[in-house]
């Protein structure tokens, strides 16, 4: 149907899709962005944490209703990650950065079999009074959630933005990214900050998990599927940059967005230029796979293409 | 990384013939034999046939181990963290698989003995191509790329017909009917001998491997990379020759498995298949060779075992996991070496008596822990499957109150008594080894 529609129409409609699903990855991005670049941990488990933010809110909704579960729901994410800040990943902390690794993975798997046994699949829906049109453009519905979903992501992005820059702990985070050893010569609590910025990330990845769950799917491999994406955007981004994590979740969202409706692939280009493909030509197979197909495989490509060019990603401040 | 928490020990080669040999390499020798004769333990003389379960499973035992040592090749010897390396096992296998059906076809007359060579090479070559973007990085960068590379090679899997035929994936015969030794191979066991052939094979390339000039300058560059440039070494070579050579016993890993299932699918390039071997690796210790042996085998016969019995094993992986994280970073093998001075200053016998004491209270959270997770996962996986929750004959109903207050008590209380008798371990733990410290002193 696409195909049909003006180029104009796919462009416009995509492009707000597109920003919709990558303000998604920089809520979840961020914290992942922070707690990496601070305490040089790869969280394994933030997705698991995004995962949890749905299904509590699908608990929390059944009996209040979705709004308090929309504060309650992070607010029980951002509990969770401080007491396993405080009570495990310090412990491990000591044992070197791969222990603490392989504790997130051992996390992230006792979550996804715990959700699984205490939840399962989840007809987690959007609230009804989102559950309508917004707008229409070109003929076809803006859905009212995706424009509640960009707004609070708008909301969450200024609310980080001054609390980074306009509070004394914003600062102290900013300069913990990056130099950690210096911000704890001078005096300051760096476990204290630490724990603040782990149970804050938690916060975000469980604020995107409410907000996403019902617009995406709720289910137990959710942070599966969610996981690797995240950690493309981080590290595509670079360590250290909020900016860079701002800017790659977007181009995130936008790529995976075009790619679904631009049903185009290298046979066609080269048609163009008067090159025809049979099934007889030599990788036939790769080049005639159209591109929504290929779209999941457009992240990791870039990640691998900016590492290689850039090994401290788009903007990072140090080496990974 | 940690940095100079990972040793590899290295002991001269002594000439001293055989004997000497012989009184070095007993427990490897003798782990052989084990290998060789334990499947007949299993082997019912009515019908004349092996316990399918027991061979598959030592089958998968061998495989383990293979991929194991070659992920440790990365992780413990080069200090390379890999989060792809599933990669190069399941490429191996595909490689394979359409080898034998090459082979089939009259094609290829290569011995069926002969065809982990060919996943060996499938694995070299495209360790070679995506080692080559990989290794330009180190650390976390690295771990990122082989990330992204294990997540890309799992999407091409589903998405390609024509190499990895889809999600169908490729399957194959392995009685292609081309042998050194006329043998068929239509029994597993015979297939099991293949592998263990090709296991010590492997494990013995990369033993010598890890003693060669490449496996020095890995550990050297692992500990400190600048020393290793200053002294005239491209770390970047290092980690690509490393890199490469894993590439190849993962590839020999995945012909193996292709022998063993006669089948390939994208699970063999996906992620928890390296995080199986991080696991592994993990959980045996990376700083001794025999280290990832010992979780190959550990972690292949809890999961056949476990997965018998309850549907929960990611549950109680995520669970040894961070036991291990928490208290034995240097894994299983880790905490045997750690009584090796006592060992040597003869003071064994005074531990056994703290260990006993430990082993109850630690039985009983063990239980009470277990206990939990099935009631939970009775309560919800198992209703909707319509079991029961049965030990012994007696069945347990999981929503009543008596079961989950057991539960409760045993961890509850075995928990404070653990508490307690940790203490007390540590109190006779550092007398002991300040005792052995002294008499080393005096002497």
């Amino acid at each position: 149907m696409y195909e049909k529609a003006p180029l104009m129409e796919v462009l416009l409609v995509s492009l707000l899709n597109g920003l919709v699903y990558g303000m998604l990855l920089f809520m979840l991005a961020s914290g992942l962005t922070l707690i990496f670049s601070m305490m040089g941990v790869l969280n394994f488990a933030h997705a698991s944490m995004y995962m949890l933010g749905a299904y509590f809110a699908y608990s929390v909704s059944r009996v209040i209703g979705f709004w308090p579960a929309l504060v309650i729901a992070p607010i029980l994410c951002g509990v969770l990650g401080a007491l396993i800040e405080m009570y495990a990943l310090r412990r491990v902390h000591r044992n070197g950065h791969i222990a603490e690794l392989l504790f997130t993975v051992g996390l992230a798997f006792i979550i996804e079999k715990g959700v699984q046994m205490a939840w399962g699949l989840l007809p987690y829906r959007v609230p009804p009074v989102l559950d309508r049109a917004l707008f229409h453009i070109y003929g076809s519905n803006f859905h009212a959630y995706r424009g509640f979903m960009l707004l609070i992501s708008v909301l969450m992005f200024v609310a980080i933005w001054l609390l980074l820059t306009r509070t004394r702990i914003g600062l102290v985070i900013q300069a913990a990214l990056t130099h950690p050893e210096m911000v704890g010569a001078l005096g300051h609590n760096v476990p204290r900050v630490f724990t603040i910025v782990f149970a804050g990330g938690s916060v975000l990845a469980g604020l995107a998990g409410v907000i996403g769950g019902n617009y995406l799917v709720t289910e137990p491999s959710m942070a599966a599927t969610m996981g690797p994406i995240v950690f493309v955007v981080v590290v595509f981004g670079g360590l250290g940059s909020l900016t860079g994590c701002f800017v790659a979740s977007l181009i995130m969202g936008l790529v995976q967005t075009y790619a679904v409706v631009l049903d185009v692939s290298f046979a066609d280009l080269l048609a163009r230029l008067g090159l025809h493909v049979t099934s007889a030509t030599p990788l036939a197979e790769v080049l005639t796979m159209p591109l929504p197909r290929v779209g999941a495989l457009l992240p990791y490509l870039m990640l691998i293409l900016v590492l290689l060019l850039k090994p401290r990603g788009l903007m990072g401040t140090r080496d990974t | 990384m940690s940095e100079g928490a990972i040793r590899t020990t290295a002991r001269p080669v002594a000439a001293d013939g055989a004997v000497g040999f012989l009184r070095r390499q007993w427990p490897w020798l003798a782990t052989l034999a084990f290998a060789v004769v334990v499947p007949w333990f299993s082997y019912d003389w009515s019908t004349g046939r092996h316990s399918g379960f027991i061979v598959s499973m030592l089958s998968q035992i061998g495989i383990s181990i293979v991929f194991a040592l070659s992920y440790n090749m990365l992780m413990g010897q080069a200090g390379l963290l890999s989060f792809g390396h599933a990669v190069f096992l399941g490429l191996g296998g595909y490689v394979t698989a359409h080898v034998l059906n090459a082979a089939k076809g009259g094609a290829v007359p290569l011995p069926l003995e002969l065809t982990p060579l060919a996943g060996a090479l499938g694995g070299l070559g495209f360790a070679i191509v995506l080692g080559y973007f990989a290794t330009k990085q180190r650390a976390t960068a690295f771990a990122m790329i082989t990330l992204g590379i294990g997540e890309l090679i799992t999407s091409c899997a589903l998405m390609f017909q024509t190499f990895f035929g889809g999600e169908g994936g490729v399957s194959t015969n392995r009685m292609t009917g081309h042998s050194l030794f006329g043998l068929g191979y239509g029994a597993p066991i015979q297939v099991y001998y293949l592998i263990v052939a090709w296991t010590a094979l492997s494990m013995v390339g990369m033993l010598f491997l890890s003693r060669t000039p490449l496996g020095r300058m890995a550990n050297a560059t692992r500990d400190n990379y600048e020393r290793a440039q200053f002294v005239g070494y491209d770390p970047r070579m290092v980690r690509f020759f490393q890199f490469a050579l894993s590439g190849l016993f993962a590839g020999i890993a995945g012909a193996l498995y292709t022998l063993t299932y006669e089948i390939v699918t994208y699970d063999t390039v996906a992620g928890p298949m390296s995080a199986n071997a991080l696991l592994m690796t993990y959980i045996g210790g990376v700083g001794v060779f025999a280290g990832p042996v010992v979780g190959a085998v550990l972690i292949v016969l809890l999961q056949s075992w476990v997965s018998l019995l309850s549907n929960s094993w990611l549950v109680y992986a995520g669970v040894l996991f961070i036991l291990m994280v928490t208290f034995a970073p240097m894994g299983l093998t880790g905490l045997v070496l750690m009584h090796q001075p006592i060992w040597r200053g003869g003071r064994m016998g005074r531990l056994v008596g703290p260990y006993l004491r430990l082993l109850v209270p630690a039985l009983l959270v063990v239980l009470g822990f277990v206990l939990a997770v099935e009631l939970c996962s009775f309560l919800t996986i198992g209703a909707a499957q319509g079991k029961s929750f049965t030990l012994s004959r007696i069945t347990i109903d999981p929503r009543g109150a008596g079961a989950w207050l057991v539960a409760g008590l045993l961890l509850v209380g075995g928990g404070l008594w653990l508490r307690v008798a940790m203490h007390g371990f540590g109190v006779a733990w550092s007398a002991v080894t300040e005792d052995v410290k002294r008499a080393e002193v005096r002497a």
